[in-house]
């Protein structure tokens, strides 16, 4: 199994305050690797490290790009336009819905991008309000934008924040339907955050389960459901666990 | 009252039949702040943008400078516009003072402040995530610099606008390094004091009209393209 992140010994620390602290972490090729956890717990921070947007406080987080590993500092922009994140909270260009998917094309300086656009659109069910612009449009809608944005650029690695959260049944089930399929049929690796439970039993190769800035387990989805090592994950994952 | 509806008249008339010495001074208005506004812009916007997202020591006191520029009373800059270029002065030996070139940089001392600090504000206002964002779907710093101030363009354009607004009505500073010479650095604004003072009301009425209409164009411009470009 090819390694697409490792990280060793990460800590993030802000105004004094470690909210990650990660000693050993690998997540591989192929994976829906799954982070869940409560609210504050860091799942955030640890993806945009993997991300290669900051640069952990103390330690190392690598990306292995095809060429070879590569850290925030050494990250060319042809390595991290590998990698293509999608936020908790979309900020969207004010601009139509159609502008925002073609931005991350439009900066690699790709000109045909019409038909991958569309079919990106097609594949949030937004492609009849391609020409919307964001204001008019909900926080689910934004969502699937941001979603599409990402999408469209058949990124290797594609981290997701909470893609879910703002979302009604009907379109958690689109984009839950698109994430497998862009593991399965394209191979693209996916860093999942969620604080769905569920969500992670159906979409993850692998669950982890952050707790105040630390991974307390990480296993394959049945161990984590079923045998989980930690009593922690057992409550939490019943719904036990109170903060 | 007779008077001043006899002055409004003639005004008008002078305005529609072209009079060559109107069509000049407001011809020369025209390009003393165009150009003065071009080069505020270049400098301005690019300086505005930068500030607002730069994380520099000094940043703080140059801000406080800018600021303070903005409400600046421009007959102060042009006072140091005029001992600059005074014979005696650092730069006298351009040979500037008394001619456009003068005026021109007098103009760009006053609306520069103004562009750099509403430049900042409306890139200031731009949601702050955004660069982050762009970022993390492959966008170089610049690219993502550039979206940014994209994102700002109606904040900006409104700040260029009001940059217009305040040069091509100034009187004291150009009045003061341009010296109001006939036919070589007369503007409208100076014009109007002189002709007042002369009492030649029509031709001061006439050149206080185009004035006014020149800043009212430059803001309907505006109000129109506003809508237009938030959908650009
Ligand atoms: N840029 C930041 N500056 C200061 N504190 C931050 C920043 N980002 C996150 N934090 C803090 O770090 C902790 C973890 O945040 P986050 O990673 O967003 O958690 P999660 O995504 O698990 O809810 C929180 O207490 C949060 O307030
Ligand atoms: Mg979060």
């Amino acid at each position: 199994m090819t390694a697409v992140f490792s990280v060793q010994n990460a800590r993030k620390t802000y105004n004094r305050r470690t909210v990650l602290d990660v000693p050993e972490l690998t997540i591989h090729a192929g994976e829906v690797f799954t982070l869940v956890g409560p609210s504050g717990a860091g799942k955030s921070t640890l993806l945009r490290l993997l991300a290669l947007l900051e640069t952990p406080s103390t330690g190392t987080v690598r990306y292995h790009a095809p060429a070879g590993p590569v850290t925030h500092d050494s990250a060319t922009i042809e390595d991290r336009r590998q990698l293509a994140m999608v936020f908790q909270r979309p900020a969207l260009l004010s601009r139509s819905v159609y502008h925002n998917v073609a931005y991350g094309l439009r900066v690699r300086g790709s000109r045909n991008g019409h038909q991958r656009i569309t079919t990106a659109l097609e594949r949030v069910a937004m492609q009849p309000l391609a020409g919307q612009n964001p204001q008019q449009l909900s926080g689910g809608e934004m969502q699937r934008v941001a979603v599409a944005r990402a999408l469209v650029l058949e990124p290797r690695v594609l981290l997701l924040d909470e893609p879910t959260a703002n979302l009604d049944p009907t379109n958690v089930r689109i984009i839950e339907d698109l994430i497998t399929e862009q593991n399965r049929d394209f191979g693209t690796t996916i860093v999942l955050v969620t604080h769905n439970i569920f969500q992670a039993r159906r979409l993850a190769t692998r669950v982890a389960l952050l707790i105040e800035g630390r991974i307390v387990e990480n296993s394959p989805t049945e161990v984590f459901f079923d045998d989980p090592t930690d009593p922690r994950t057992r409550a939490f994952v019943s719904g036990d666990l109170i903060y | 009252m007779q008077t001043i509806i006899e002055a409004i008249a003639q005004a008008i008339q002078l305005i529609l039949t072209l009079d060559p010495v109107v069509v000049e001074i407001a011809g020369r208005t025209l390009l003393v702040t165009s150009i003065a506004l071009s080069i505020s812009m270049v400098v301005g916007v690019p300086a505005g943008a930068w500030l607002a997202v730069a994380r520099v020591p000094g940043k703080k006191l140059f801000t406080a400078f800018i600021y303070t520029g903005m409400g600046m009373p421009p007959v102060v800059a042009g006072l140091a516009v005029y001992l600059l270029l005074s014979r005696a002065g650092p730069l006298g030996d351009l040979g500037w003072l008394f001619t456009i070139r003068a005026m021109v940089v007098a103009q760009v001392i006053i609306a520069t402040p103004l562009v750099v600090g509403v430049t900042m504000s409306a890139v200031l206002a731009v949601e702050p995530a955004l660069f982050f964002q762009l970022r993390a779907l492959g966008a170089t710093r610049l690219q993502a610099r550039l979206a940014v101030l994209y994102e700002a363009r109606v904040g900006v354009i409104v700040g260029l606008v009001a940059g217009f607004g305040s040069i091509i009505s100034e009187v004291g500073a150009v009045m003061l390094v341009g010296g109001n010479i006939d036919g070589s650095t007369r503007v409208l604004t100076t014009a109007i004091v002189l002709e007042t003072r002369k009492g030649n009301f029509d031709l001061a009425l006439a050149l206080g009209i185009i004035l006014l209409g020149l800043s009212f164009m430059a803001n309907l411009g505006m109000a129109l393209g506003q809508g237009r470009l938030q959908h650009l």
